[in-house]
């Protein structure tokens, strides 16, 4: 024992006398004994961590994290906040859930492939695409990881991979790391009225794309209206067309397989998880003829000794695991617990609940718009098309100023440039609306 | 609980071993708990009249399960009993660490003052912040480095945040380096996060003792290496002893020595990476600080850095402002920019720092204490013999002439979950086992009764197995043949 051993692990069951039978069968006198770490390298110094009670560790938490402003955040831009029912919570923090891993061993985690093969499935049904995996890190990753297959399907070719001028900055520095890995340069283009700019598009295009990405809605909340041209200019050369979405936007939108995508990438998390710093769940789904292409885990049917159908991770010959280097992705840990959530949280749903939470996406912003637009200093929507969930709005005073006012009065929106605020609105935040634009007609005249 | 023998303890019937059956839910012959689609298919209109977008901006229909919250909890609930984790039963899987949960930190990740928005500004978010200030300070102290990046989401995505940051110091030196050394016995991960980065791979073998061969360092580092990948102990569960004569040899061509933090579990304040001459590691919060490992994930994988290195970390970094009033983002001068969208995965990293908070020095010295005597006091009760040693938190057994992959499915039947197995590949049917320091002697005694119970049972035996979960032995190489991957895929009936 050390000297600070004063108090062991509340997390390790042994007793004193088990550990001396313990170390006796294994013939030693010490648990230092068991350690084989040169003298030199040793460290017998102290980490300076003291240990506290389960009690005082929640307290100094709670302590420290309301220091965070109790504000109203109608914030947005690539994570959004929406319902997530009690039922979600309660099974997917069952246990046998919550401290399983990786099913190794598909006999005894029948349980959690299973909900992950409806997962994979709920997806199919959102993209019309053919295979779907059971998740990335998040939406950036998620794109980086289509680049790469972008750069390895063999019908494609090319270097150049070509993104919207709107796109959130840690989606494109994201991509720009995983493209520079695979060779591949990203370039934007422009838009029209927060919208793709075909013309321009096209201009731009040519045999040396490997893939071009578009989003819907856009991260200024914008429902695109051209994909299908989009992904005819891709399919013309030969490139990839990467569509980027999130399962309660596809509950409504076109169905990015019938304006031709071939990879759709997104935040699933939209359903399942709610405001958590960030923190996402890489929606990923493609054609079957990159199946064996696909990063990340794939669930599976097969049957079992008995001759049922059961489930097992397949074709795991593209991963890291076994295909070391020539691996599809370098993923292991991922964010399957995230997507037993989804899928809970779909389910709950159902079809009419999530066409329903979809619709109210795109009449919140609306009403949202037309009511600020009243407003003397203001006028929104800037772009002149259909919003989901965000939009953009101009004012006369700087925004940075009319942001912070805001802030004072107890509402978070963006502050995206020199006279554009963004303001998001689900149905976490209609009850702040009628605030909100008070507050916004105080400070922005 | 006391050494008399006499006292109560249903595992001692003679043979040690646990009783198990775990739930299986059939509906016929064909299949086991439904899938939601079997249990309805509902195909609502989109659009219309009363759609707010018009109808060429819609989809036409979703056709997807409409099922009651009573049914859905039911179809849950069945499933989660058809699933085994740590909170089941033992389950030393080699190399993933899969330590008890702490009940606690889960509520810590609850609280509602932690659930924000990344776009805030700093001023409104200072908890957060302060959060996570206390968790890369906490990292450094445990890992000895400088600075502490909490954004790649996952230990591959630290690997892959590390090598950008060893790949950008070279670019900033003027070199070109074009090589990762990764020894043969190194995690998948390793290999193919140095492979996403851009480099090369050079495979290094490993010597006879299971540890790195110096001469074989020696002829594969050369200038065109940008950095060792190295796990300490390695995946043996030994001990690099050269660590300073190998890191001498990467440091002498140029190169950077990179420590994969999977196996931090043993030296949890009794060595550090940043000691022994590592220049970047990554932390498996998801192993070492007991997150939960949810089915795959998430998890989390911190980056440290010596302080030469802390200008290339991702961006935002945070860091205390100066004069101490509080915190804030910014961007290192040099940063390899992004791996996540945001900054990473908040909820396991809270919980990182609770589990941190709660066990502080003595704790976490305990928890390699315990994780290591629990591998050695294992390792002696079961009959396979074990090639490699000193091992520490985990060592790696030979099936000998019985086939490992069998060997688990027969473990199963026993109510553990079997060790990792057919790796690492230099020892012959591999088990590589981990019990960590959760599990008491009467699991770990109860354990081996299902090491020994299976060594010592014929390969019919372990062919038919397992018969006690949920499913049967599954056609895993028929799966992969013919694959269905949605419920869209499978045959009707089937």
């Amino acid at each position: 024992m050390t000297d600070n051993d004063t108090r062991g692990s509340p997390y390790a069951p042994h007793t004193e006398a088990e550990t001396a039978t313990m170390l006796d069968a294994v013939g030693v006198d010490s648990e230092e004994a068991l350690f084989d770490i040169p003298e030199a390298v040793r460290f017998t110094d102290e980490l300076g961590i003291e240990p506290e009670s389960e009690r005082a560790v929640r307290r100094d938490i709670e302590r420290t994290l309301s220091r965070n402003d109790d504000l109203t955040e109608l914030l947005g831009r690539g994570h959004y906040d929406h319902y997530v029912p009690s039922l979600v919570d309660h099974l997917a923090d069952r246990s046998e859930f919550l401290t399983s891993y990786t099913q190794y061993q598909p006999e005894v985690a029948q349980g959690f492939l299973q909900a992950l093969f409806e997962y994979q499935s709920m997806l199919v049904e959102f993209t019309g695409l053919d295979v779907a995996n059971c998740s990335m890190y998040d939406a950036a990753t998620a794109l980086g990881e289509a680049a790469t297959l972008a750069q390895r399907v063999r019908s494609v070719s090319g270097d150049r991979v070509l993104v919207p001028a709107h796109l959130a900055a840690g989606r494109r520095a994201v991509l720009e790391n995983y493209a520079d890995g695979a060779g591949v340069t990203v370039e934007a283009y422009p838009m029209d009225d927060g919208a793709v700019d075909t013309d321009a598009l096209e201009g731009s295009m040519g045999e040396d794309v490997a893939m071009v990405y578009a989003e819907t809605p856009t991260v200024r909340g914008v429902i695109e209206e051209s994909l299908s041209a989009v992904g005819d200019l891709a399919a013309a050369q030969d490139a990839l067309f990467c569509l980027g979405s999130d399962p309660v936007a596809l509950a409504l939108l076109e169905e990015p397989a019938s304006v031709g995508a071939d990879v759709v990438i997104g935040d699933a998390s939209t359903l399942g998880l709610g405001r958590s710093y960030g923190m996402g769940l890489g929606m990923f789904a493609t054609h079957e003829d990159y199946l064996r292409q696909v990063p990340g885990r794939l669930v599976g049917a097969g049957e079992d000794e008995s001759g049922r159908r059961a489930y097992t991770l397949t074709l795991q010959t593209r991963e890291q695991h076994i295909r070391k280097e020539r691996a599809t992705s370098n993923i292991c840990t991922n964010q399957a617990w995230v997507a037993l959530r989804t899928a809970i949280h779909a389910a709950w749903l159902g079809p009419d609940g999530l066409v329903e939470l979809a619709e109210d996406c795109v009449r919140y912003p609306q009403d949202l718009a037309a009511r600020l637009d009243e407003i003397e200093g203001v006028q929104a929507p800037v772009h002149d098309r259909h919003h989901f969930r965000e939009f953009l709005a101009r004012t006369d005073q700087p925004a940075t100023a009319v942001a912070a006012d805001l802030r004072d009065r107890g509402y978070a929106v963006h502050d995206v440039g020199e006279h554009l605020l963004q303001v998001c609105v689900t149905e976490r935040t209609t009850a702040a609306v009628d605030g909100l634009v008070d507050a916004v007609a105080e400070v922005a005249p | 609980m006391s050494d008399d023998p006499s006292e109560s303890d249903p595992g001692d019937d003679g043979s040690g071993t646990l009783g198990y059956q775990q739930a299986r839910w059939t509906d016929s012959d064909d299949r086991y708990e439904p899938l939601l689609s079997e249990k309805d298919t509902t195909e609502v209109a989109v659009g219309g009249d009363d759609s707010p977008l018009p109808d060429d901006l819609t989809r036409d229909s979703l056709e997807l399960p409409a099922l009651s919250e009573p049914e859905l909890a039911r179809h849950y609930t069945r499933l989660s009993q058809m699933n085994y984790g740590v909170e089941s039963g033992p389950f030393p899987l080699g190399s993933c660490t899969m330590k008890y949960n702490p009940k606690f930190t889960e509520d810590v990740a609850a609280l509602p003052d932690g659930a924000v928005h990344p776009d805030r500004p700093d001023d409104s978010v200072q908890g957060t912040l302060a959060v996570m200030a206390g968790l890369q300070d906490y990292l450094g102290r445990i890992g000895g480095m400088d600075a502490v990046t909490l954004q790649p989401p996952a230990g591959a995505a630290g690997e892959y945040a590390g090598i950008l940051i060893a790949k950008a110091y070279h670019e900033a030196n003027g070199e070109e380096r074009t090589e990762v050394v990764v020894p043969d016995s190194a995690h998948g991960t390793n290999f193919a996060s140095a492979a996403l980065a851009g480099y090369d791979v050079v495979e290094l073998p490993s010597a006879e003792d299971g540890r790195v061969d110096l001469d074989a360092l020696e002829a594969a580092v050369g200038e065109d290496t940008a950095a060792l990948m190295l796990t300490n102990p390695n995946t043996l569960g030994l001990f690099e002893r050269d660590i300073e004569e190998i890191a001498e040899v990467v440091h002498d061509a140029g190169g950077l020595l990179y420590y994969d933090g999977a196996n931090l579990n043993a030296l949890l304040g009794r060595a550090r990476p940043g000691d022994m001459g590592f220049d970047i590691m990554h932390y498996n919060v998801h192993k070492t600080f007991a997150t939960p490992h949810g089915g795959g994930g998430p998890g989390a994988g911190p980056v440290g850095v010596k302080s030469d290195l802390a200008p290339y970390l991702p961006s935002p970094h945070v860091r205390e402002r100066a004069g101490g009033s509080g915190y804030e983002r910014y961007e290192p001068e040099h940063s390899v920019g992004k791996v996540h969208g945001f900054e990473g995965n908040w909820l396991v990293l809270i919980k990182a720092y609770a589990y941190i908070a709660r066990l502080g020095d003595p704790g976490l010295a305990d928890a390699s204490a315990k994780a290591v005597l629990n591998a050695n006091y294992l390792a002696t009760q079961v009959d396979y013999e074990v090639p490699f040693g000193p091992f520490h938190h985990e060592f790696v057994a030979s099936a000998g002439e019985q086939d490992a992959a069998d060997v688990a499915k027969r473990m199963l039947d026993y109510g553990v979950h079997p060790p990792t197995t057919k790796w690492p590949e230099i020892v012959g049917e591999a088990l590589m086992t981990e019990p960590t320091e959760v599990e008491s002697k009467r699991t770990l005694d109860q354990l081996a009764a299902a090491f020994d119970a299976v060594a010592g049972e014929d390969d019919a035996t372990l062919d038919a197995a397992p018969h006690e979960t949920s499913a049967r032995r599954i056609d895993q190489v028929a799966a992969a043949r013919n694959p269905r991957l949605s419920w869209q895929a499978l045959d009707d009936g089937s």
